[in-house]
């Protein structure tokens, strides 16, 4: 790609970027959230159409004009939001479009259809039966159904827009693996990620994009995690994490029996402190985002015992825990975080839409200062607050729905997975908000994947195994074998038990 | 903003060719008239939009009015009722039916076009029943003057029902667009699962929405009671639900939810009513009135979806 250029309403989103990738090639695409890298993929994959520019495969000049001049061309592009049918199963999901056919009658051959699936399930090391359906999945298993289907169209060059976000460690390190075989069978990669970590380790190449434009590259002797971020975004980041300090008010915030219809026999009490930050690990499927919504009332057959304060309160539906000032972030900003059609004003405000208005009708003005604030808040890209969600980057989205929470003055906040897909400037930002609001008395609950974050971030971790808390770590104890051993059920022996109880 | 200046566009073009073609259109008779049937069937489009915007639909609104129209002669001439009484049931009955409707959408999780399909039949075999399957009117009773005077009098030189219409229009306006209830019918129309997660009571604000959409239609029932003054119970108000729904998404409503506006529906409404006197006007066979229209609604919606998708690109 040469001299590829792209603007969009109020935003110039690329501005002449070049971008190469060899046969069997491992190119890492680096920079800050809103910096044109899903945009620059985009345009690749047939998405979008740039404004200037040309784009070359094997050495001639071609236009792509729809996603399937991409395919055709053997580029399959994994999106940053996912795009599975939620109703199919799994083999329909990779075939679709392209599903086998019976003799007479063209209808969909079901034996062939989940054989051809399985060398594919196989590869990726996918232990999922083939006919299981999408919606059934969890964000991690689904992401791997559309590597598999990029798989199967025999792609010579897949783009991965944060394939890795949402996966856990075991995950990672198997599509890591997985990445490095295809490149050894001469596919090409393009890799995005805000895993600093991860580029370090596979990519032969990191090429670094900022405000549109090219700022630099590495190869791969030359990457290292301070030289990717100071080109990334113009400075040194000299204190990533913020530094955990000791709890105030201990038991402040006590949840008992908390039970989700996903494992009705397990339950999980646990206690946390204010000015504490306790993070939930485990691996995906251990129940804690199902558990954290039983607490907050999204789970109406679910049940959980609340005392804040050492007062009980009683937690119906999701209106309750707010009123409470227990504010959930959760994991899937798209589909539960953030009405994507709607304006960033509208979606801070949408939660405390009260306040805002006098005698029932919604005083705009009010709205604007406070999403103002939010936006410059939380450094979101951004025009102005009148800009759709659906046109943010996916890591300004994230912002977005956690600053809707935040102009709330939280008590208890709840984040599942808060710093996926937002880079490495942001996400030490985030992590500083969350401690600010820990010192002034805040209770945080974490939920993460991310291995780093689990250990920097937080005060004491509790790992889930199953729908039940194996074991709890302090800061001293809170390693990396030590939390991978309570992830998969075994004990440990300087884990703490979860509650006082 | 853009999307209603379109319709209002073709609507200003549409009465520009009538009144050149034949100037009769012009005439105060077809105004106040057109004025009339306009306010009528604005009313109840603004009803089913609200429910359109939440992502549901009402299919069940003709078959409404024949058993508030069937409901309202009974109540005024063989049970004597005061006016003020028989009006008031004749707006709560619709009323309740669209929160039965919101409670079967809403807490069974049937689909809206399910609910309200059982409705249109269900309320239709009703009505003719109640009836015993004969026309019912007012005939030379007494004792209603007043509300047949707000029902079909004048305001001003301007049919009641037209002035209705504005007054309910103003109100629903700054309910959809100012308030924030307003605000909840769009997020759940677009997004009920993040819309939830707000702490919305999402099943309350969808279901809220076909109650308002009843009490619109008790109000056109009434209305229209006393517009034909006869009131057949097996063909009273047949098909209007297709109207509203036609000057809905004409008017910019989709019916995946989320979007929409009164003035839209208005402008809509309006653009179908004077299709039809057109159809009249100009002697056209009245046996092509649905094919004009459907044809009309299809031309409005796919320039719609065209220029909508070409300003995505271009801006
Ligand atoms: N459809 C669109 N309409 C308007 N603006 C857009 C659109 N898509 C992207 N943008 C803007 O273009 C810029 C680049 O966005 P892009 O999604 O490429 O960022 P990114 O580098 O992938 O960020 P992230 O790491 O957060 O995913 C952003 O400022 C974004 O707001
Ligand atoms: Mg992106």
């Amino acid at each position: 790609m040469k001299g590829i250029s792209k603007g969009f309403p109020g935003v110039v989103a690329l501005n002449d970027v070049d971008l190469s990738a060899d046969v069997g090639e491992v190119v890492a695409l680096v920079g800050e959230n809103g910096a044109g890298k899903s945009t620059l993929m985009k345009i690749l994959g047939g998405v979008h159409q740039p404004d200037g520019g040309e784009i070359r495969v094997d050495g001639v000049a071609r236009r792509i004009q729809n996603v399937e001049d991409a395919m055709q061309l053997g580029i399959a592009f994994i999106h940053q939001e996912l795009n599975v049918v939620d109703n199919l199963d799994v083999a329909g999901n990779i075939f679709l479009g392209r599903e086998p056919r019976t003799k007479p009658f063209q209808l969909i051959d079901r034996k062939k259809i989940h054989a051809d699936a399985e060398p594919y399930l196989q590869r990726l090391g996918l232990d999922i039966p083939s006919d299981t359906k999408l919606e059934d999945l969890s964000v991690a298993y689904q992401q791997m159904v559309e590597i598999a289907k990029a798989l199967s169209l025999n792609a010579r060059l897949i783009i991965m827009d944060e394939p890795t976000s949402s996966l856990t460690i075991a995950e990672t390190n198997r599509l890591l693996a997985l990445i490095q075989e295809l490149s050894g069978q001469g596919v090409s990669i393009i890799y995005i990620s805000h895993r600093l970590g991860e580029i370090d380790e596979i990519a032969s190449r990191a090429v670094v994009l900022r405000d549109g434009e090219n700022a630099g590259e590495l190869l791969k002797e030359d990457i290292s995690h301070d030289r990717l971020v100071n080109m990334m975004v113009g400075r040194s980041i000299s204190q990533f994490y913020v530094e955990p300090k000791g709890s105030s008010k201990a038991g402040y915030f006590q949840a008992r029996d908390v039970r989700s219809s996903r494992y009705p026999h397990c339950s999980v009490s646990f206690d946390a402190s204010q000015g504490e930050i306790l993070g939930f690990a485990g691996l995906v499927g251990a129940g804690r985002s199902e558990m954290i919504k039983a607490l907050v009332g999204l789970d109406k057959t679910a049940g959980a015992k609340i005392q804040m304060n050492e007062e009980q309160v009683e937690i119906r539906t999701p209106r309750d825990a707010i009123s409470h000032g227990i504010y959930l972030v959760p994991e899937d900003r798209r589909s539960e975080g953030l009405v994507t059609e709607m304006s960033i004003r509208e979606n801070i405000t949408l939660p405390d839409m009260r306040s805002y208005a006098k005698a029932g009708i919604v005083q705009t003005t009010l709205e604007k200062t406070k999403a103002d604030e939010q936006v410059q808040a939380l450094k979101v890209k951004t025009p102005h607050s009148e800009t759709l969600v659906r046109n943010l980057s996916g890591g300004n989205q994230q912002k977005v729905a956690l600053g809707k929470w935040l102009a709330m003055q939280p008590k208890v906040l709840i984040l599942d997975e808060p710093t996926r897909g937002i880079d490495v400037g942001s996400k030490s930002e985030i992590y500083q908000i969350m401690r600010d609001l820990a010192e002034r008395g805040g209770v945080i609950l974490m939920i993460s994947s991310d291995m780093e974050e689990v250990l920097h971030v937080c005060d004491r971790v509790a790992v889930m195994h199953e729908g039940r808390i194996t074991g709890v770590l302090d800061q001293a104890n809170c390693t990396e074998t030590n939390i991978m051993q309570l992830a998969v059920g075994q004990s440990v022996e300087e884990a703490k038990p979860a509650s006082s109880e | 903003m853009k999307k209603e200046l379109g319709i209002f566009l073709l609507l200003v073009a549409l009465c520009a060719v009538t009144a050149i073609l034949n100037p009769r259109f012009l005439s105060p008779t077809n105004l106040t008239n057109m004025a009339n049937i306009i306010g009528l069937f604005g009313i109840f489009s603004i009803g089913l939009g609200l429910v359109i915007i939440t992502g549901g639909i009402d299919l069940s609104v003709g078959s409404m009015f024949a058993l508030a129209g069937v409901l309202l002669s009974i109540a005024l001439r063989e049970w004597g009722l005061p006016w003020p009484v028989a009006a008031l049931f004749v707006i709560l009955v619709p009323m309740g039916l669209g929160a039965l409707h919101g409670t079967l959408v809403t807490r069974m999780r049937i689909q809206p076009f399910i609910v309200t399909l059982c409705g249109l039949l269900l309320y239709r075999g009703l009505a003719r029943f109640i009836a015993d399957d004969n026309t019912k009117g007012f005939g030379n009773a007494e004792g209603f003057e007043t509300l047949r005077a707000i029902a079909s009098g004048k305001f001003l030189g301007l049919p009641m029902p037209f002035v209705i219409l504005i007054v309910i229009a103003v109100v629903m306006w700054l309910v959809l667009h100012r308030s924030v209830y307003g605000r909840y019918l769009f997020a759940v129309g677009r997004n009920e699962e993040a819309t939830r997660f707000c702490g919305i009571n999402t099943k309350l604000v969808v279901a809220s929405s076909y109650v308002l959409a009843g009490l619109l239609t008790g109000i056109a029932g009434i209305l229209l009671a006393f517009y034909t003054n006869s009131i057949s119970p097996s063909t009273h108000g047949n098909f209007y639900e297709l109207y509203a729904i036609a000057a809905a998404v004409l008017g910019g409503c989709s019916l995946r939810g989320g979007e929409g506006s009164i003035i839209g529906i208005i402008i809509g409404t309006a653009l179908l009513q004077i299709l039809q006197n057109l159809v009249n006007l100009l002697g056209i066979p009245s046996s092509l009135n649905f094919a004009v229209m459907g044809a009309v609604v299809l031309l409005g919606v796919l320039a719609d979806s065209y220029l909508g998708n070409r300003s995505k690109r271009t801006s």
